[in-house]
């Protein structure tokens, strides 16, 4: 490849390269709903039968097929469901009858609540970990480190899940069991974020209820970001690390850890910013087995109760607000690294 | 000899004079990348989980001859043997209808490789082609392909999957189905990056010069040269997969019983952890953990090989 041909500044500065991305993202979110609409509608061999559940009379069926507008062309479906959605109308549930918009606002707290404190513990363990293990000083450690990663992506979340509450809770009893607090905890929740809302109860031990609650989770959920974090970190700080001016600088005698933490993570955290997006796409995509069992009543739980009941409506509309969430937040830090990159780097 | 080995690690014949290997023959096939194998060999730990891998390969497919209960692995329940704890008898104890865990993880380890070979095969078939038109192409039709790659990429893992396996109905088949439907994307963008590159070099340009028709210009010159990486990346998803599969089965999108799966067994046996039978689902993870994990350090070690940078730190 030539030299520089990677690195290009866009057509139309920052401000092009902005609404380039800001219409890139609105015609993947179209491409996600029509795809969603296809699987959801038009893959099974008999949507109305799904729909209306296995012991459902063939009347039954029919009613549902109405209903659905089924009978009507592909092109006229499509249309309606796009209507529906911008209304902001995700359909009823078929199990319990309710509007799933509803039941997704009300769960959504729960989930954010453990996804993003997992994000957090995630990139702030990771990145420092990342950085050690691109440090060829300390080889041992780095070894160490990346077998942790390597560890910590292989492991399935419904497993190491099993064992932490077999052993920390379980044998020893360190950590509850499951839930988000004891049964005999009450406190008012106006923002439906524990964490917060126990802070504003004013009393400590509603707080430690909440994180003890949360510890287990967090740390199931934290794994496979971690890992990813730690390796995709790692492999910017190589890439950093065998460039001229980090030569330079190790030439002027800098000392080697200046060089680590501050020449080469300075240019390596860029780029590891996309890191940020993935960590939190990986841990709302385990939340839907992570919050099943430990009893979490997030977003997660509601998924997972609904893929026991095949209860199709409901899969793909919660598939698709957590896929529009995901681009959003994708959107958002590409356009931070534009602001933030005086290269804007496009690869 | 001690001295002969050290030179080996050079894989040049100009050094080793005499004639190349079976292995350096074949690594040939893989064209530019031929002497990437030549250098996996030296890493100690892609040697080990190399042999990890080829055990679960051969246990999925050798599973009814090496177990003494082939029956039990094909779901005949025992039921007088239920929750037997690893023994003497039962290696690694039995389930909750009395069947033999290890042969349940030796066939289960069928269903994992059937699906990750399938899953794998389906997205690089999908991938390449998608991947080949789009690059060899150009314009319009790049435009197209790339914005339909985009949307499939915009899923959070697991969550399409879910929602293709959800309408699909579970089974085996469908399990394939639905993680392909998310995996392809990565091998479409991986081979049209490739395919751009490819395209100016001047044999191409000389196919097209002499009037070779588009369509064998990519069957023979453009394919072939992009398949290297390709299959690394397809060796290092193997282990993804199966962890994928897994997630699937565990909330019942997997294959249906009696069919032995490790996520099913996982599920089913997590009923009993807490009581302290800990066996079927504990063995089970751990089969996962162990092939998910020889799989990514394969990946590992097969990209440092592919880095001159990091060639030399092998170990």
């Amino acid at each position: 490849m030539v030299p520089g041909a990677r690195t290009r500044i866009e057509r139309g500065g920052r401000g092009g390269a902005s609404l380039r991305r800001l219409a890139m993202s609105s015609l993947v979110i179209l491409g996600v709903v029509t795809i969603t609409f296809a699987v959801s509608r038009l893959v099974p061999s008999d949507p109305a039968s799904l729909y209306a559940g296995a012991r459902a009379r063939p009347e039954q069926v029919e009613r549902v097929r109405e209903d659905l507008n089924l009978g009507a062309p592909v092109m006229s479906q499509y249309v309606s469901y796009l209507g529906e959605l911008a209304r902001g109308d995700l359909g009823v549930s078929f199990a319990t009858k309710r509007p799933i918009a509803e039941d997704l606002r009300r769960f959504l707290p729960a989930t954010l609540e453990l996804a993003l404190s997992a994000t957090a513990l995630a990139v702030l363990i990771g990145i420092p970990a990342g950085v050690m293990a691109a440090d060829r000083a300390h080889r041992l450690r780095a070894v160490g480190i990346r077998l942790l990663a390597v560890t910590s992506v292989s492991m399935p979340v419904f497993w190491s899940a099993l064992f932490l509450q077999l052993f920390v809770a379980s044998k020893l009893e360190w950590l509850p069991l499951a839930g988000r607090i004891d049964p005999g905890t009450h406190f008012a929740t106006p923002t439906g974020f524990f964490l917060i809302d126990s802070v504003l109860s004013g009393s400590p031990s509603n707080f430690l209820d909440v994180v003890s609650h949360l510890i287990l989770p967090v740390l199931v959920m934290a794994a496979y970001p971690l890992g990813l974090t730690i390796r995709l970190v790692r492999s910017a700080m190589l890439e950093v690390l065998a460039s001229d001016h980090i030569e330079a600088a190790r030439v002027a005698q800098v000392p080697w850890r200046t060089v680590l933490w501050r020449l080469a993570l300075k240019n390596a955290l860029l780029p590891a910013l996309t890191v940020l997006g993935l960590t939190f796409a990986y841990s709302v995509s385990s939340a839907f087995l992570v919050e099943a069992l430990f009893a979490w009543p997030g977003l997660g739980k509601y998924f997972a109760d609904a893929i026991l009941r095949v209860d199709l409506p409901v899969i793909s509309a919660a598939v698709l607000t957590v896929t529009v969430v995901y681009v959003s937040v994708n959107l958002v830090l590409d356009l931070l690294q534009i602001r933030l990159d005086p290269r804007v780097v496009l690869s | 000899m001690a001295a002969r080995g050290r030179v080996r690690h050079f894989g040049c014949d100009a050094v080793r004079g005499g004639k190349r290997s079976a292995i350096q023959r074949w690594s040939g096939l893989l064209g530019t990348h031929g002497d990437a194998i030549w250098h996996y060999r030296r890493s100690r730990l892609g040697m080990v989980t190399a042999a990890v891998a080829l055990t679960f390969v051969v246990g999925a497919v050798f599973a009814p001859w090496l177990t003494p209960f082939a029956a039990a692995g094909r779901g005949v329940p025992d039921l007088s043997n239920r929750l037997r704890p690893p023994g003497a008898i039962h290696w690694l104890g039995t389930d909750e209808l009395g069947r033999d865990v290890l042969a349940r993880l030796l066939f289960g380890a069928r269903a994992s490789l059937v699906v990750a070979v399938g899953v794998v095969a389906l997205s690089v078939l999908v991938g390449v082609v998608v991947g080949a038109l789009s690059g060899y192409f150009g314009r319009w039709i790049d435009e197209v392909l790339m914005r339909i790659t985009d949307a499939f990429l915009a899923f959070p893992p697991l969550l399409l999957a879910v929602l293709v396996a959800a309408s699909l109905g579970a089974s085996l088949r469908n399990t394939v189905i639905a993680i392909s439907v998310s995996w392809w994307p990565w091998y479409a963008r991986q081979v049209r990056a490739q395919v751009l590159s490819l395209r100016t070099r001047p044999f191409i340009q000389a196919a097209q010069a002499i009037g070779a028709p588009s369509r064998r210009t990519i069957a023979v010159h453009i394919v072939p040269n992009v398949m290297a990486p390709v299959w690394v990346q397809a060796t290092a998803d193997i282990g993804a997969v199966v962890l994928t599969a897994a997630g699937l089965s565990f909330v019942g999108l997997g294959p249906r019983p009696p069919t032995a799966d490790w996520g099913v067994m996982i599920a089913d046996g997590r009923h009993y952890v807490l009581s302290g039978q800990w066996w079927i689902a504990g063995f089970a993870g751990l089969a996962v953990v162990v092939v998910a994990m020889a799989f990514n350090l394969i990946g590992d070690v097969m990209r440092d090989v592919a880095d001159p940078r990091t060639r030399g730190q092998l170990r």
